[in-house]
């Protein structure tokens, strides 16, 4: 008798479940105006919405001063799985006569990668992000490859920290 | 009013008035068998154009949009693509069965649309077995299938082909016995009789819960004959390829695929015979008043004291209702296809054997002891 029951409530709940999913798409098949997702790609290129996150092509964040956070440590580059990105720094001589290494040229091979995100993973000072770009095809290949540092940009000074010390 | 009957009469005597009757006989069969194949084939390109956007929004995009207005030439489109492309037969396949089996397998399933009315006199072959050839015939149609995978010599292709043949087989069991329920509902094997008996009320109405669960069972077992999704074992995708027609291309792929979709409009036109009353309109089977005139209404009784000429339109109320039924039930087993995940070989055999067979024998059981108590209306 109990094995009847079960059988019973069996089909029962399979009927409930089906019914679930099958109110579900129904729901989808009325209301195409509220539920398609998908974009007409060439049709709303004028307006097209692409979400915040999407992995697209890799910038150097510049601020207004033309400053940027890059200190050449090279982490992104030893990050990167295919070799798409190349430091170039060079050494300079500070005022008070410290040898420094500056970041000369970030250049970046978007013909290469494969927007895997670990440079934005590695680096420590923030100074990369990923921005939501999709039409990235070109007819020459060497335009693929981009020095992302703009020219006469500069390390962002360290803000110092004063501390007061109470008396 | 003028009726179906009217027409075809009409059309004998004058194919007699200048033909040998052997030769006026053979011209109907044509004549017949032409209309039957163009309104199929109409249906057939509606069905591929509905599938594919009730696809696309059940899936949330928008299914076909290039060609012409909403996609609607695409179907017509893709139909030029297959015929364009080579007819390709593998080189170690066996060449006859390779090329008969698609012809074969639409053959059958054309065969079995002989007994079904489209509307009042409109039959190729009123026979008193009407239910009982149409059943004979579908389950031939694995035939075309098992030939389509063995000859293709490729182990897909026959392990899709043997699939199907498994589940046509099991499956039957259950499509019979939920005919069968309505078979004993309406006392009669005959197509004719079977929708007569269903002036008064269809028999989902009429006969309440067994009919209500024989159509069911009826709507599942025929998708799981039709080889569609969730029960498209015999072309699942990711394990065989495309089962039974990896091998074909071009337009005899093309058959297939029409194949597939002229099944699917059979059944649904045997389930629209069978539960939904053919090609009667929605009548309630109770006595009183204003439900009388509901009914007279709905038979078009207004439009009997109509001129003549009128009533010319009186003829597509009926097709109308029976086509209507048919694409409901289609509609049905499409959206069935879009939400369920395709199940396994042994839960689908484990659905059939440890569900729906009982649960068919029972209901049947059930319809006969109402019927012996009078407790169908």
């Amino acid at each position: 008798m109990k094995a009847l029951y079960n059988y019973i409530k069996d089909v029962a709940y399979a009927f409930v479940s089906l019914a679930k999913g099958l109110l579900l798409t129904l729901k989808y098949f009325v209301t195409p105006w509220k539920s398609i997702i998908t974009e007409q790609y060439p049709d709303n290129r004028a307006h097209p919405s692409v979400t915040e996150g999407y992995a697209g092509e890799v910038i150097l964040i510049h601020d207004e001063n033309n400053e940027h956070k890059c200190t050449a440590c090279t982490l992104c580059q030893l990050a990167c799985p295919n070799n798409s990105i190349q430091i170039i720094s060079k050494q300079i001589e500070t005022e008070d006569g410290k040898k420094k290494k500056i970041l000369d040229q970030w250049v970046y091979h978007l013909d290469m990668c494969t927007f895997c995100k670990q440079c934005i993973d590695a680096c420590p000072s923030d100074a990369i992000k990923m921005i939501n770009s999709y039409e990235m095809s070109v007819f020459d290949r060497s335009t693929l490859i981009k020095t992302l540092n703009r020219p006469g940009s500069k390390l962002k000074e360290k803000e110092k920290v004063t501390v007061k010390v109470q008396e | 009013m003028i009726q179906f009957s009217d027409i075809t009469a009409w059309i004998h005597q004058l194919l007699l008035s200048f033909m040998a009757p052997w030769l006026a006989f053979g011209t109907e069969l044509v004549l017949a068998g032409v209309a039957v194949l163009v309104v199929l084939l109409i249906c057939v390109i509606i069905m591929v154009y509905m599938e594919r956007k009730v696809a696309g929004h059940m899936q949330l995009r928008n299914g076909p949009n290039r060609v012409g207005w909403h996609g609607i030439f695409q179907v017509i489109a893709d139909v030029i693509k297959l015929l364009l492309k080579e007819s390709f037969v593998p080189n170690r396949a066996d060449k006859l069965l390779f090329n008969l089996a698609p012809c074969l397998a639409l053959c059958v399933s054309l065969i079995a649309l002989a007994p079904i009315f489209w509307g009042p006199g409109l039959v190729m072959w009123d026979t008193n077995i009407g239910i009982l050839f149409i059943t004979a015939i579908s389950s031939m149609g694995v035939i075309g299938i098992l030939m389509a995978g063995w000859s293709s010599n490729n182990k897909y292709s026959l392990m899709g082909a043997m699939r199907s043949g498994a589940q046509i087989v099991s499956y039957e069991l259950s499509a019979g016995l939920s005919i069968v329920t309505a078979v004993a509902l309406a006392g009669t094997l005959s197509t004719s009789g079977i929708i007569d008996s269903q002036a008064n009320g269809w028999w989902i109405l009429k006969g309440h819960i067994p009919a209500f669960f024989a159509f069911i069972i009826y709507v599942i077992a025929s998708t799981a004959e039709c080889n569609r999704a969730p029960f498209d074992l015999a072309e699942a995708e990711s394990e065989l390829t495309a089962g039974y027609h990896t091998e074909y291309s071009g337009m005899q792929f093309g058959i297939f695929y029409l194949n597939e979709y002229i099944n699917m409009g059979v059944v649904s036109m045997i389930a629209a015979t069978l539960f939904l009353g053919g090609w009667h309109p929605f009548v309630l089977p109770f006595d009183f008043p204003i439900v009388h005139a509901f009914n007279d209404f709905m038979n078009l009784k207004f439009m009997e004291t109509w001129p003549v000429w009128i009533s010319w339109i009186s003829l597509a109320w009926p097709l109308m209702w029976f086509l209507g039924k048919m694409f409901l039930i289609i509609f049905f087993m499409m959206w069935f296809r879009w939400t369920f995940p395709r199940l396994r070989i042994d839960q689908l055999l484990k659905l059939e054997w440890k569900y729906l067979l009982p649960l068919s024998i029972v209901n049947l059981v059930f319809a006969a002891l109402l019927i012996v108590l009078g407790l169908i209306f």
